[in-house]
């Protein structure tokens, strides 16, 4: 038993790590976009696939040294939330990056325009 | 025009017609205004980045006599950094520039010596230092912060400063133009610190007192702040 259990301490773990990576590291390509759509879609049929089969959850789970198929539910459910963080996180700074570069952009460009005051002016 | 026997001699406002003061303001309507005046004696060219603020700080210091770029919605220190850094980059006989905070902890003598120390050549990057030598006295927590930050900053740049947030910095315009900041909030000062080191322009650090009054006390940084700033630096 102990090592099954040891097997989804891997899965999960390595999860995490893997999001942990990705937060840190700042390409986000159209093979992200793929991925994470894949993943979505894998999600959506596995969800009705536990609800038509819980059995097959269930054995699952158990495969993996899990318990019960809820308890696989939950940490597949940690696993994307935290996922989720990940891409919006990465989302909103693409974003502020954007407004700092227009408001920067805006601010140098409205400066241009002005007269510039000389010292002999003041 | 380089004057490397004697930089104790007082030198006129014209020796730094080419200088320029890049001061990020936010909500320091009450005190900017004071130190515009006590430093366009010296720097006749001060720039002021007005990074969204909402009290009339930058109708201040334009009245004050500063040229006032304004920042649409408030971005943070870095940004309104990188916008001035832009902005003398873009001025056509701009020699060297100097970041100076808006709340009056800074002397203008300090900022002075380190475009001294420029003008002579010696030097294309100046970081001012509070522990150089013993005129600044920060409290104990704010020295175990310092202590880190320079830690960090050694582990993560190679350079080894003695006082890695020190807002008062000099450098040449070819420097400034290498400095592309993209941390909009307090941790620009470390990024900073390691863009000007990639440069391999010489560098050198310089004594300054930083003057903890109880108006930037109240401001400063916390060390909740240096929290936000490594989380910063680590999840870009």
């Amino acid at each position: 038993m102990g090592g099954n259990v040891l097997l989804i301490q891997i899965i999960l773990l390595a999860a995490v790590a893997g999001i942990a990576v990705l937060l840190t590291r700042s390409t986000a390509g159209a093979r992200h976009q793929a991925i994470r759509r894949v993943c979505l879609m894998l999600f959506v049929v596995g969800a009705a696939a536990s609800v038509i089969f819980p059995q097959v959850l269930t054995r699952l789970a158990n495969a993996l040294g899990v318990g019960r198929g809820a308890d696989l539910l939950l940490y597949a459910l940690v696993i994307a939330f935290l996922s989720y963080i990940s891409t919006s996180h990465r989302r909103m700074n693409r974003m502020s990056r954007q407004i700092t570069l227009l408001t920067r952009e805006l601010t140098l460009a409205e400066a241009r325009t002005q007269e510039k005051p000389t010292p002999a002016d003041r | 025009m380089v004057d490397t026997a004697a930089p104790q001699h007082p030198r006129s406002a014209t020796d730094y017609a080419a200088d320029w003061l890049v001061i990020p303001l936010y909500n320091e309507a009450s005190v900017v205004a004071s130190v515009i005046a006590g430093a366009l004696p010296t720097f006749p060219n001060i720039v002021c980045v007005d990074d969204g603020s909402t009290d009339g700080s930058g109708a201040a210091a334009r009245a004050a006599g500063a040229t006032v770029l304004s920042h649409a919605v408030n971005l943070g220190q870095g940004a309104a950094l990188q916008t001035g850094i832009s902005f003398v980059c873009e001025q056509p006989d701009a020699r060297a520039l100097v970041t100076f905070d808006a709340d009056g902890q800074h002397q203008v003598s300090d900022a002075r010596a380190m475009v001294d120390l420029i003008a002579s050549g010696t030097t294309d990057i100046v970081f001012g230092s509070r522990f150089l030598d013993g005129r600044t006295k920060p409290g104990l927590v704010k020295t175990m912060v310092l202590t880190f930050a320079v830690w960090f900053t050694k582990q993560s740049t190679g350079m080894r400063l003695t006082d890695a947030h020190n807002g008062l910095r000099a450098m040449t315009v070819p420097a400034a133009a290498r400095v592309d900041l993209t941390q909009d909030r307090m941790a620009h000062a470390s990024e900073i610190v390691l863009q000007l080191g990639r440069t391999g322009l010489p560098w050198q650090e310089h004594p300054v007192h930083v003057l903890y009054t109880d108006y930037s006390r109240g401001k400063g940084q916390s060390v909740w702040n240096s929290v936000n700033i490594l989380v910063d630096l680590l999840f870009k």
